[in-house]
């Protein structure tokens, strides 16, 4: 690879690499030296394994039913990403392309709403909700569903404007496959990638949500944690850290599958 | 890269070991009624009728935007016409959803799923059919061996070339017995000697399993080379359909004619079904007024003479073509005229011949003004 004459020199890049890393890095490092430092400034893994000691189990129980929480809301909210939002998507490139930046404009508005504006109108509506569905923590995934759509949307129009939707659903509708059958055997295989990218950012934003199940008074992973921070700033620097890894996990696995997607295509 | 090395004429397999072969029947009658097809306020189609013989195969020639891939597409159900109806083996069809027509179709597009083998490409259909899964396999290659692709069973579809993708879109469309295979323009995305070989191997397929086909083109060599017959498509309408011999020697208008193979307009006098040209007397074919015409000249239909007939002309070029030589003339009343000859009559640039037009029957229109 050529160097453009006005990319920067190699030491200005360390510098930046070094500086930007440092900004991710060292509250990370703090965090963890916090967690293992004893009261007397010695290490130890007290902290950790406190975690797990039953005798202390009743003091992270907001913890752990915010997790079981959390996970229920980010399955309910894939299955909104690829039951409703997937099939939109594909039914707006197939049928009526002329929708598009329609759709496009409303898809990637909510990130431009600040959530603490959303929850204002989304109150009422939970009202109803509440009256339909109950007030069970599962239903904030109809919020969470308004949340993840730009993310989502982004994941998977890229990998529909990668293949030749239309021409793949008019032969597979010519080769005698119904609807259904055309969307699970030819769409859905050909945007794996964009499904399982819009899947895993949405279970990253939900995991991470907190101000609308804050404000509508929904137990979540994150609102646990500021509950048990009050009394043990300990733990919830430990659940912050484990959050954080598995976010990093996640995000892994979405650079993982684009690269072993594009892989495939250029061999 | 990959290269095609399928041989010019490759022997087709046995009838016995290939289902394929084996099945051949005698096709189906596929009609349509009155087609008519709007998008918007456009008018696309206007008023189509269209009677394909069982087995037999129909090109749609015509110019881009003339309506012979929308024709195809109401065929194939992938549009609804807005008037009219399509029956196949006297069943109308015309609200038969596509996946329920029974068609095999190849798309101008690469239209193979880029997540599935080959092999299991072709299978799509019969699975689609509930054929077991073993069966399918079988078939399926058996449809691959029947176009030459067998030993790329297991590859991916970007592991091969535009012409085997091609080759493996018409196995795929062929495998499930279709009653009808519909070909939007499958050779245009290739280059020029894989899309002669495929093209005589589609027909020469085709031919052997006796499918009804229709094939939609924009290339008048291609549609003449392979069809039994021609429909020539113009701003939605069929302006003439027959067989390739009398598309050529009878085209029914000047813009059948211009579009079928090489001509030239040339002013003449009508007068009585005869038009003169250059002092000869030539039958006329098309009904045209008495007096001043534009007569449409194939380059066969003029030779070169000797001084004191015919009408005297300037070469403009001259063009060695093997066995004959193709040349432009400027005659001396301005028309430019295509003619072909003998190879040993060597025309140079500026060279002075004369030229006269042999008597068989040709198109005319009234003359326009110019």
């Amino acid at each position: 690879m050529t160097r453009s004459p006005l990319a920067p020199s190699r030491a200005t890049r360390w510098t930046i690499g070094i500086l930007v890393g440092a900004v991710f890095a060292v509250p990370f490092a703090a965090t963890l030296l916090f967690t293992l430092t004893a009261a007397d400034g010695s290490l130890t893994l007290d902290r950790w394994t406190a975690l797990f000691d039953p005798a202390r189990a009743a003091a992270y129980v907001p913890v752990w039913a915010g997790l079981v929480n959390s996970l229920v809301l980010a399955v309910v909210t894939v299955a909104i990403v690829l039951v409703v939002l997937a099939p939109t998507m594909v039914l707006v490139a197939l049928r009526y392309p002329a929708l598009r930046r329609v759709f496009e404009f409303f898809a990637l508005l909510p990130i431009t709403i600040p959530a603490i504006v959303l929850v204002v109108g989304l109150a009422p509506i939970y009202l109803a909700i509440g009256r339909t569905f109950g007030t069970g923590t599962w239903s904030l995934a109809f919020a969470y569903g308004i949340v993840v759509l730009p993310f989502a949307y982004r994941s998977i129009q890229a990998s529909i404007d990668a293949v030749d939707l239309r021409t793949l659903a008019e032969a597979a509708r010519t080769l005698g496959a119904s609807w259904p059958a055309v969307l699970i055997r030819v769409i859905a295989p050909n945007l794996r990638q964009g499904l399982l990218a819009a899947s895993l950012m949405t279970v990253a934003v939900v995991l991470g949500e907190f101000t609308i199940a804050s404000l509508l008074n929904r137990q979540v992973l994150q609102t646990g944690l500021v509950l048990v921070n009050k009394q043990d700033a300990w733990a919830s620097a430990i659940f912050t850290l484990l959050a954080l890894a598995f976010a990093f996990v996640l995000l892994l696995i979405i650079g993982r599958a684009g690269r072993v997607g594009a892989g495939r295509k250029t061999s | 890269m990959t290269l095609d090395v399928t041989p010019a004429a490759r022997a087709l397999p046995q009838t016995a070991d290939n289902h394929l072969l084996a099945a051949a029947g005698d096709g189906t009658r596929v009609a349509l009624r009155g087609i008519v097809k709007d998008y918007g306020p456009t008018r696309v189609l206007h008023g189509v009728d269209l009677d394909i013989a069982p087995g037999e195969f129909v090109s749609l020639l015509g110019p881009s935007g003339c309506g012979k891939t929308t024709a195809l597409r109401v065929i194939s159900g992938l549009e609804d016409a807005t008037a009219g109806t399509v029956s196949f083996g006297g069943t109308d069809v015309s609200r038969t959803p596509t996946n329920k027509r029974d068609i095999g179709m190849v798309f101008q597009a690469y239209s193979l799923f880029p997540h599935l083998r080959v092999r299991d490409n072709v299978a799509f259909g019969l699975r689609r059919r509930r054929v077991d899964a073993r069966a399918a396999r079988r078939r399926a290659g058996e449809a691959l061996e029947l176009v030459g692709l067998d030993h790329l069973a297991d590859r991916y579809p970007h592991q091969l070339s535009g012409g085997q993708q091609q080759r493996v879109a018409l196995a795929r469309a062929l495998v499930t017995e279709p009653r009808v295979l519909l070909l939007d323009e499958p050779l245009s995305a290739l280059d020029a000697k894989v899309r002669v070989q495929l093209r005589d191997e589609i027909r020469r397929i085709q031919l052997r399993l006796g499918t009804t086909t229709v094939f939609v083109t924009h290339d008048q060599e291609e549609a003449l080379a392979v069809s039994d017959r021609i429909a020539v498509m113009d701003a939605g309408r069929i302006e003439q359909i027959g067989s390739p011999e009398e598309l050529y020697l009878r085209p029914a208008t000047p813009r059948v004619a211009a579009f079928i193979g090489l001509s030239s307009s040339v002013p003449g006098v009508a007068a009585g079904g005869t038009a003169t040209v250059w002092g000869t007397d030539v039958p006329l074919q098309s009904d045209v007024p008495d007096g001043e015409v534009d007569v449409l000249l194939r380059p066969e239909h003029v030779h070169l003479v000797g001084a004191g007939s015919g009408v005297g002309a300037v070469v403009e070029e001259s063009m060695f073509l093997g066995s004959i030589r193709r040349s432009l003339v400027r005659t001396d009343d301005g028309s430019l005229v295509r003619l072909q000859h003998a190879a040993d009559e060597r025309l140079q640039f500026g060279e002075r011949v004369r030229i006269a037009v042999r008597p068989v029957p040709v198109v005319a229109t009234p003359r326009q003004t110019r």
